[in-house]
């Protein structure tokens, strides 16, 4: 399929057998297929070193695919940038003010001030961190700094967020909360999101879908729709309904950390 | 406790000096040494006072070729670091010849270099020889320090090799080129010294060296401690507007430069 071809099928991202083969000739991935509908929520779930981000690298453009085919939706003709990447760690520039590291993809993409000025606060507003535009980002709380980074996102106003496991980092209370925010994020500004992650909790809270990955070489091994009337909130949590998904998930998990001894 | 702690710093250093100085006062008194021998500290100042036209202008001469120094080391060190980091080619051909710059004493280039160049051309040269490998080594360390995430950052965004070198590697080796003029502002003192000691009495300068070595064929003692003094006190003051810009520069952002107390 052709990069129309994509989107006129409704989808954001569409990988056919695709393989990342390392250097030293290690496997990391595949083959691996995977199509996302546009406006979808997906979460990558295995252990670590499956793949899933590199699965995530590749999408991102960061890596070339050793074979097979990845297409990724992009709207014609208007500024910033198709896709948003949040990475594992805040990865802020510590030398420049919160605003000016949200400003960075405008500022790279050369983007006019005025627009820019307009984008990077609507982006900390989005985040709820406009009141710390000024502050340096080693002020700043690890569950801010990831806000930051997500501000930073979704500036660009992209179709397409990459998440990879941007709230491994940080304690449960705030990453429940994250989670929420995110939820919030995404069914107000309708983004397509891939969701890197190593925990079963958060991938069935978040997702309408999570794929469960193997390791060594990194494939798909179970693939489970999570149904559940929207919006969803903390009560979900709670419910029967989230308990059984998270067991059904955590049993087809299970295998994939069996040959993995001490890991 | 730690402001008593500060105050101590603050003070044993002065107490020292006082304390030295007294001795080194005492033992001229007391021995009854000429001050074409060792004069005391009380001649040296005196000294100070009575030569400060003399010594003032010499001190004029050497912080400028200092300075030139410093700037030519300076801008020769980043502009290198940044060549060698464009160009992995370029770096593998001239870097060892960085290195052998540095580890030839100047003290034995400077000879050679008066004879090839005008006195006060060969003094800038020495300064810069001694001072800007310090800035090349810790820009090159510093422009290859960059966080890999922010790096694939601006990859996927796009940025041109231009933004990537303004807005992430200078940004990023800003620490460690601070960390390297700082310690240049010292040698390119140091160079410069080297150089009118080497022009001596047979050079047209006339720097806070210069008077030193022709004060030594005059046995006037007490100006050659004077000059040293200057020196000194030079070397401290470069090195204190450094450290300060340093500080000014990184307070809002870097390890180095916050409190203890954070």
């Amino acid at each position: 399929m052709s990069e129309t071809g994509v989107r006129a099928a409704g989808l954001a991202v569409s990988l056919r057998g695709v393989t990342k083969i390392y250097d030293n000739g290690v496997t990391a991935l595949g083959p691996f297929d995977l199509d996302v509908v546009r406006g979808e929520f997906v979460s990558l779930l295995g252990p670590s070193g499956c793949g899933k981000s590199t699965a995530l690298r590749l999408i991102a453009g960061l890596a070339a695919p050793s074979s097979g085919t990845l297409n990724v939706s992009r709207r014609a003709a208007r500024a910033g940038h198709a896709i948003g990447f949040v990475f594992q760690e805040p990865t802020l520039m510590p030398w420049t003010s919160v605003r000016e590291n949200v400003r960075l993809p405008l500022k790279l993409a050369q983007a006019p001030a005025g627009e820019a000025d307009a984008r990077v606060s609507e982006a900390l507003a989005q985040v709820g961190l406009a009141e710390f535009a000024d502050a340096y980002p080693r002020e700043l709380s690890g569950g801010m700094k990831m806000r930051v980074s997500l501000a930073r996102a979704l500036v660009t106003d992209p179709d397409i967020l990459l998440m990879d496991e941007p709230f491994a980092a940080l304690d449960e209370i705030t990453r429940f909360r994250l989670n929420n925010d995110l939820l919030a994020l995404w069914r107000n500004l309708h983004k397509t999101v891939i969701f890197v992650t190593h925990s079963v909790f958060e991938s069935v809270y978040l997702s309408q879908r999570v794929i469960v990955m193997t390791s060594r070489p990194g494939r798909i091994s179970a693939e489970f729709r999570i149904d559940t009337p929207e919006p969803r909130v903390e009560d979900f949590r709670m419910s029967a309904g989230y308990a059984g998904y998270c067991r059904e998930v955590s049993r087809a998990l299970a295998p994939s950390y069996s040959g993995l001894s001490g890991a | 406790m730690s402001s008593t702690q500060n105050v101590f710093r603050l003070l044993l250093p002065v107490v020292v000096l006082a304390v030295g100085i007294a001795i080194w006062e005492f033992v001229v008194r007391v021995n009854d040494i000429q001050s074409y021998v060792l004069p005391g500290p009380l001649a040296v100042f005196q000294t100070l006072v009575s030569d400060w036209p003399v010594l003032s202008q010499s001190l004029g001469v050497t912080l400028l070729t200092t300075l030139e120094g410093f700037v030519a080391a300076a801008a020769g060190g980043v502009a290198l670091a940044l060549l060698f980091n464009q160009s992995k080619w370029l770096e593998y051909s001239l870097f060892p010849y960085a290195v052998i710059l540095q580890v030839t004493p100047v003290i034995a280039i400077a000879p050679l270099l008066l004879i090839y160049l005008q006195q006060q051309t060969a003094v800038i040269v020495c300064a810069w020889i001694v001072a800007f490998f310090p800035v090349l080594s810790n820009t090159t360390l510093g422009l290859n320090s960059v966080d890999r995430n922010l790096a694939g950052l601006f990859q996927l965004y796009g940025a041109s090799r231009l933004q990537t070198l303004r807005y992430l590697k200078l940004p990023a080796a800003l620490p460690f080129i601070l960390g390297g003029l700082r310690i240049a502002g010292g040698l390119s003192l140091i160079g410069a010294v080297v150089a009118e000691i080497a022009a001596g009495t047979a050079g047209a300068g006339s720097g806070l060296a210069f008077r030193i070595a022709e004060s030594g064929y005059r046995l006037n003692i007490p100006r050659m401690f004077a000059a040293l003094l200057l020196l000194s006190l030079a070397g401290i003051v470069i090195y204190g507007v450094l450290a300060l810009i340093s500080h000014l520069v990184l307070r809002r952002w870097h390890e180095s430069a916050l409190g203890k107390e954070n």
